[in-house]
């Protein structure tokens, strides 16, 4: 019994040989072709992998790469190798195909973090980034004024917020109380 | 060398940094001499692409001058003027064989779903982009068009890109004499489309968008009937309306998924990140299409998923084509079709910037202030 069900599963997997499919290629028309004209079908080789491939690159960056993949691509681009916490999320995320949320949402959640990461980086080097500038601050002051004036009174309205709110937090904290004691407590 | 410096979502920077190098034999360097933001750009600027990394340069839009090439790169040289279409192709893969080259196997290894594309994100490959002085070109020998020596070099930048992809918009709608034609979205692809669907026959070509000034805009350059959504009611029953309840022959999406105009697809696509975008524009393509019509994609979502209604896609027997712009396949038809005057690309060109200016740049665009419609990085050198 278990030899037949593995005799069947066997053959189950054998490609099938078209022409022993009665009718096969009856209604094939070659003007059925709704990827004219960006595809050129006359140059479909079939499935292969077994084009003339370019060179093959080298590097000593560290490239993730798609488990999708069957091989490295002959080119890649060696910017910004994974580094930091960032880069450990990263090489995480790659043990998932594309096709899997969790691929992309751990990548999502790397780059906020090398966002922040980005910035120590700056610290480290005695560079104090400048946020507003790098956000085009001038831009805005240049073409709108009102825009800007409104996001400075809201962020300083919200500013002014939390830190009332703080504020009051810590005058409701219970203060020590001092108790003096009579002598013959003591 | 002076390069655009990603630091996070709304945040960018010039900064010195080394010099690209030959890393293939068929590598070339390239001195940029124009370099664009595009608006998918602006999809890696408001922190939409997953494995952006903090220190990239952007820029897949940019033509130069050779500076430097690889030993397996005889048909170009240094000195030469190119245009770079923004897909890295291999030109001899299973699918630059076929003519497909936003789709080459061999320039990604970060993703099989797209070929590699200059400074946008790691999924595209990790290269640096073009918003620089200098930048690598990979397959040399094959990617890049020497400019012709009567083309306006910003003529030139923009056929790396903008205009093929406009192109290839309208020819995926497969748009007959006659036809109805929808662009969504009046950004330069937008305006290229509408452009383009003119040259196959377009009978009749709508713009939507929800921005005043490039609806003025696109009424003229392209032109084309125009209409501000947030105008109407509802898009959807004023397009069957204007088609004598049919629908328009053929929707192009322009947009991608930095669009606006739907509070549940903002939230979960664009400030939440639940979807890869804010899909509405797909939306309004599939649903203001007339049965059996198709709905061309260009615009650029994320990887993830969107909610779109498929059940309609179905029932109404739609055709969707979509793909990024095969940009080296389009060339010599674009090329012929500026310099007999029938497209006029650089006349979308608004504001050139330098390139240490890049921020403002960047969020003049994306807050579109001063009636920006396309930015032009220029480097000093």
């Amino acid at each position: 019994m278990l030899e037949q069900q593995r005799t069947d599963i066997a053959s189950a997997r054998t490609p099938i040989d078209p022409r022993s499919v009665i009718g096969w290629g009856v209604d094939a028309d070659p003007a059925n072709d709704p990827t004219y004209p960006y595809r050129d079908r006359s140059k479909d080789e079939g499935l292969t992998k077994d084009w003339q491939r370019p060179a093959q690159q080298g590097s000593d960056v560290e490239i993730l790469q798609s488990i999708e993949h069957i091989r490295r691509p002959a080119v890649f681009g060696t910017s910004t190798p994974p580094s930091g916490l960032s880069g450990m999320i990263r090489r995480l995320a790659f043990r998932w195909s594309e096709s899997n949320w969790i691929h992309w949402l751990l990548l999502m959640g790397a780059d906020r973090i090398n966002v922040v990461e980005g910035i120590g980086q700056d610290l480290a080097r005695a560079k104090v980034p400048n946020i507003p500038g790098e956000m085009g601050a001038k831009a805005e002051w240049e073409h709108n004024k009102k825009g800007l004036a409104t996001k400075i009174a809201v962020t300083a309205g919200i500013g002014l917020v939390a830190y009332m709110l703080f504020s009051r937090r810590g005058s409701d904290e219970p203060k020590p109380r001092v108790v003096k004691l009579s002598s013959g407590q003591e | 060398m002076l390069a655009m410096d990603y630091r996070g979502p709304y945040r960018v920077r010039v900064e010195e940094k080394p010099m690209p190098k030959i890393e293939h034999p068929r590598d070339a360097i390239v001195k940029v001499t124009r370099s664009c933001i595009c608006g998918s750009d602006l999809h890696l600027y408001h922190g939409m692409v997953p494995d952006t990394r903090v220190g990239q340069t952007f820029g897949h839009e940019f033509c130069g001058i050779v500076e430097e090439v690889g030993s397996a790169v005889e048909n170009l040289k240094a000195g030469d003027h190119v245009l770079v279409p923004f897909n890295i192709a291999c030109g001899q893969c299973h699918f630059c064989k076929q003519g497909l080259f936003g789709n080459c196997h061999e320039s990604n290894p970060q993703a099989t779903a797209v070929a590699g594309i200059y400074g946008y994100s790691h999924t595209a490959g990790g290269y640096d982009g073009g918003q620089a002085e200098y930048v690598r070109v990979p397959y040399a020998d094959f990617g890049p068009q020497i400019v012709p020596d009567w083309m306006d070099p910003d003529d030139a930048v923009l056929l790396t890109d903008v205009v093929p992809t406009g192109y290839q918009a309208a020819e995926m709608g497969g748009i007959q004499k006659g036809d109805t034609v929808l662009v969504l979205g009046a950004g330069p692809v937008g305006l290229l489309a509408a452009r383009s669907a003119w040259l196959f026959g377009a009978g009749r070509v709508i713009v939507v968008d929800h921005v005043d000034y490039r609806l003025e805009f696109a009424r003229t350059y392209c032109p084309a009937e125009v209409y501000n959504y947030k105008e109407l009611d509802d898009l959807v029953v004023f397009m069957k309306k204007t088609t004598d309840g049919l629908g328009v022959d053929v929707a192009i999406d322009a947009v991608g998924g930095d669009a606006k105009g739907n509070f549940l697809q903002t939230l979960f696509g664009n400030k939440l990140k639940l979807e890869a975008g804010n899909a509405i524009p797909l939306h309004w393509a599939i649903n203001s299409v007339k049965k059996g019509g198709v709905v061309s994609i260009v615009g650029v979502y994320g990887p993830t998923g969107n909610m779109v209604p498929m059940g309609n896609v179905v029932n109404k027997g739609l055709t969707i084509r979509a793909n990024q712009a095969a940009v080296k396949r389009h060339l010599p038809k674009l090329i012929e079709h500026v310099k007999e005057g029938r497209l006029n690309p650089k006349g979308i060109i608004t504001h050139k910037v330098p390139l240490e200016d890049i921020a403002d740049a960047y969020h003049m665009f994306s807050a579109k202030l001063d009636g920006c419609i396309k930015p032009v990085l220029v480097p000093s050198h």
